[in-house]
């Protein structure tokens, strides 16, 4: 603190009081001595001081000197510490700063500043540790989300969670999996328009039979059931059979509640959903099998037993006789016919079935392959074996099958090494062929035989299984053939294939190797705003960005958009996996002026869906949102050209990047995609694609609305207005 | 004078044998081989009693079951339902519409015999 500085008022007062004191004593004194003399002797003083009084005066200056120097000191000493100190203090409490306060002054402010300095220090560490708790507290709700999220895309149940108001706030990958068979057009949106975050489940399945199956659970929980849950099977628009199981989810207080009413308040629910179309379809197929096999086959036999009856009367005629015989033959012989039908028709499901996995092919193989090296020792390869292939298999038992023939094949045989081939079998649809293959001497169908046959032994391990047992289990066949071209000779297992719509669910689910924001807790918070959209917050609204290329510029003169590309935004983020991308068929020649613009090539657009397919996913996929584009005026246009033509209205509310940028930087020269994107650090991929500028567009977009913010721009509705205002919408496109 | 009685089942290969069986069991016999059929002849020929077969074209033996027992003419007659179809809920629903009796296919042409005999009143 420098010297300068203000003097305490309090100083000065005193040191007035201390003047007016001493003047008032004085003149005291004065009066007292004066009344004790003679008058003459009082005029003789008077006199005699009259001379003096400047001396007096001077002394009295001098004491008064004295005093202020000295009252002075006292305050510096006493006073003048206590409140600067408090000063700094008032500092220290009302802001942030961290500083040690110097101790000055008296001994007693000395301590009380200390005392300060370590009250400091001490808010200091609570603030710290609170701080450190508070992150790992929240480091530990990420782990947690993101443990969850892996858990959720591995699980091969579909899962997907969701708000009261039905908006999807979690699904996992299977979810979408299956939601891809319930679009309606697969082809084109591929299920996108169904499941998102923030969709709407409804869209799917009908609003009441999800608020009667949440009643259920509701009344379920006030009677105290501690795991309430209901189920209910239902078709889709697109004729599928879903069987769905709903659990609630409760939040934290309504768990800790302490009257029933109140812990049976939900704020979502899970659904696990089950698509049992084919299930369905095979239950339907073995009742009818039971069913033929069953009441037809009664009558049948009560036909025959008659018959029989009536043949053993003794005095029957001969003629009679015939026509008896001729019934029970008549009838075993279309009892035989059903039976064979039964056998070749859909009746695979009547089999005994035993629990089979899928399993992709060539893993079976690799891991057969360490398994015969390990027990047996006998060197073993892959060889032509189809990576594509998904089997339906129990991999233990067929392993140990493996195991067992190429050990007695080493031990018997003295075979060098042995070779496993995988393949789709030329002979039976649905099957694939896995052989064994070994080169050397033939092998005589006998020992064939008792191969299969013999209980198998694995190491030193005998099972209670024979090579037959586990081709049965399979529904599979087994048996040696021998390539004399190539030396070879080879057992082959005819193994069931997976489904189809099996084997695709699993690639995919496999392959998958990043996680996916499947996940967004935060819409939990959210309920459905009965707000008009104008009022709603730009930060809280869900975004369809979107982008179109086309064959030229004037859609009146009958140019065509061949391609669209979208993604989303919801509650701020980009969700990239949720993206809408397709060509479409223009139905004309693109100009080979446009090409190196968009880079469709037009055999690229062959086979594509026409736009009049692709509108309407594209506004399902839409459908809620608000549409953004760059420049949203053109690709309007091109959407709503074709209105009269699908009957599909895009009556969006219609946010334009352009325009926003304009309203955020009116000075700039450029608001072209490019320049934007550079102001922003945007990276652009893939630019002149529809997706990739639509993306573009989205991350601009998102970077947009907190500089709106600033712009006192926070509604829907503010924003349309401010960008109708700028310079750039008067311009008619 | 021997009673009559309506054999009505879609399927020849069991007519014969029924109709063969009843004859020798000294009754008269009618047959019919659909629903109809059994309908029209039970009020032409007043038959004692219906063998009557469930699974049949045009109407089903529930169906003619169903008619007779609301019949005021017909209401009497006895109702034998022979039936292929096992389960117990069909049973029940047989006798619940009326039939007197349910035997399941395939069955004794033994006890078929007494079984008619029993209904008509006739000591075995």
């Amino acid at each position: 603190m420098s010297g300068q500085k203000r003097t305490d008022r309090r100083l000065w007062w005193l040191l007035a009081a201390a003047a007016v004191l001493s003047i008032g004593w004085l003149v005291l004194t004065f009066a007292l001595v004066g009344s004790t003399l003679e008058p003459g002797a009082r005029a003789g003083v008077a006199e005699l001081m009259g001379d003096r009084w400047l001396l007096i005066s001077l002394t009295w200056g001098a004491g008064m000197a004295a005093i202020a120097w000295a009252l002075k000191r006292w305050f510096d000493h006493w006073v003048t510490p206590s409140v600067q100190l408090a000063e700094e203090a008032q500092v220290l409490l009302r802001t942030d700063v961290v500083r040690e306060l110097k101790p000055k002054g008296n001994v007693e402010t000395k301590v009380l500043a200390d005392l300060f300095n370590q009250l400091v220090g001490q808010r200091e560490e609570l603030r710290r540790l609170m701080d450190e708790k508070v992150q790992a507290a929240a480091q530990g709700i990420e782990q947690e989300k993101s443990r969850l999220a892996a858990l959720m895309s591995e699980l091969t149940q579909s899962v997907v969670v969701c708000n009261l108001d039905g908006r999807i706030l979690l699904y996992n990958n299977r979810a979408r999996m299956q939601f891809k068979a319930l679009s309606q057009a697969p082809g084109v949106a591929g299920g996108a328009e169904l499941i998102g975050l923030g969709r709407s489940i409804y869209a799917v399945f009908d609003r009441k039979l999800v608020a009667h199956a949440l009643d259920n659970i509701q009344q379920r929980m006030l009677r105290g059931a501690a795991q309430p849950s209901a189920q209910f099977v239902t078709s889709t628009a697109a004729g599928q059979l879903l069987r769905v199981q709903m659990a609630p989810v409760r939040s934290v207080q309504a768990q800790m509640a302490a009257a029933a009413a109140d812990r049976a308040e939900l704020s979502g629910f899970v659904l696990m959903l089950d698509n049992i179309t084919r299930d369905f379809e095979d239950e339907s197929a073995r009742d009818q099998v039971l069913h033929t096999l069953t009441e037809r086959s009664r009558a049948a036999l009560a036909n025959m037993q008659a018959a029989l009856d009536m043949l053993d009367y003794p005095d029957i005629e001969p003629a009679m006789r015939e026509r008896f015989l001729g019934v029970i033959r008549d009838e075993t012989r279309t009892l035989g016919q059903r039976i064979k039908e039964v056998e070749s028709g859909s009746a695979n499901s009547l089999k005994t079935r035993w629990p089979l996995e899928e399993m992709l092919g060539s893993d079976l193989v690799g891991a057969a392959i360490r398994r015969i090296e390990t027990m047996t020792g006998l060197p073993a390869s892959p060889v032509d074996v189809d990576g594509a292939l998904w089997l339906k298999v129990e991999s233990f038992t067929l392993m140990q099958a493996l195991v067992y023939l190429a050990g007695r094949l080493s031990d018997e045989f003295e075979i060098r090494f042995v070779q496993l081939r995988l393949s789709p079998a030329s002979g039976s649809a649905g099957k694939a062929q896995l052989d064994l293959m070994w080169s050397g001497q033939a092998m005589s169908t006998e020992t064939v035989m008792s191969w299969e046959m013999d209980a198998m032994k694995v190491g030193n391990e005998t099972l209670r299984l024979t090579v037959r047992d586990v081709i049965e289990r399979h529904g599979g066949a087994f048996w040696f053939e021998r390539d004399r071209a190539r030396h070879q000779a080879f057992f082959r297992f005819l193994l069931p294939l997976a489904n189809p719509q099996e084997q695709v669910d699993f690639a995919t689910f496999v392959r998958n190797e990043s996680r996916p924001e499947y996940y967004d807790f935060d819409l939990f918070k959210t309920t459905e705003q009965t707000r008009s959209l104008d009022d709603r917050k730009l930060v809280d609204l869900v975004y369809t960005v979107f982008d179109t290329e086309t064959t030229g510029l004037n859609p009146s003169d009958g140019d065509e958009i061949i391609q669209i590309g979208a993604t989303r935004i919801v509650n701020g983020k980009l969700l990239r996996q949720e993206c809408f991308e397709q060509l479409v068929d223009p139905r004309r020649p693109i100009p080979a002026a446009s090409i190196p613009i968009h880079g469709i090539q037009p055999e690229m657009v062959v086979g594509q869906p026409v736009i009049e397919e692709v509108l309407p996913a594209f506004h399902a996929f839409a459908q809620d949102t608000v549409l953004v584009a760059h420049n949203a005026a053109f690709d309007m246009r091109f959407l709503q050209i074709k209105e009269k033509k699908t009957g599909i209205v895009f009556d969006h509310p219609v946010l334009d990047t352009l325009l926003l940028s304009a309203v955020v930087h009116p000075n700039q020269d450029s608001h072209r995609l490019e320049a934007i994107a550079e102001r922003f650090n945007v990276t652009i991929i893939g630019r002149h694609t529809a997706m990739g500028d639509a993306m573009v567009t989205a991350e601009i977009l998102i970077k947009l609305i907190p500089l709106l913010a600033e712009k006192g721009i926070h509604t829907l509705g503010q924003a349309r207005e401010a960008a109708q205002q700028t310079y750039y919408a008067r311009l008619k496109y | 004078m021997s009673k009559k009685i309506l054999i009505a089942d879609d399927e020849p290969n069991i007519l014969i044998s029924l109709e063969f069986l009843m004859k020798r069991e000294g009754y008269e016999v009618v047959v019919a081989r659909d629903g109809q059929e059994a309908l029209t002849a039970i009020e032409r020929e007043r038959p004692a009693l219906v063998l009557l077969d469930v699974m049949m074209p045009v109407k089903t033996g529930f169906d003619v079951c169903h008619e007779v027992r609301a019949s005021e003419t017909l209401r009497d007659t006895l109702i034998l339902m022979l039936t292929a179809k096992g389960r117990d809920t069909d049973v029940a629903k047989g006798l619940a519409l009326g039939a007197n009796a349910y035997m399941t296919k395939p069955f004794s042409t033994r006890e078929l015999v007494q079984k008619v005999r029993e209904m008509l009143g006739e000591a075995a």
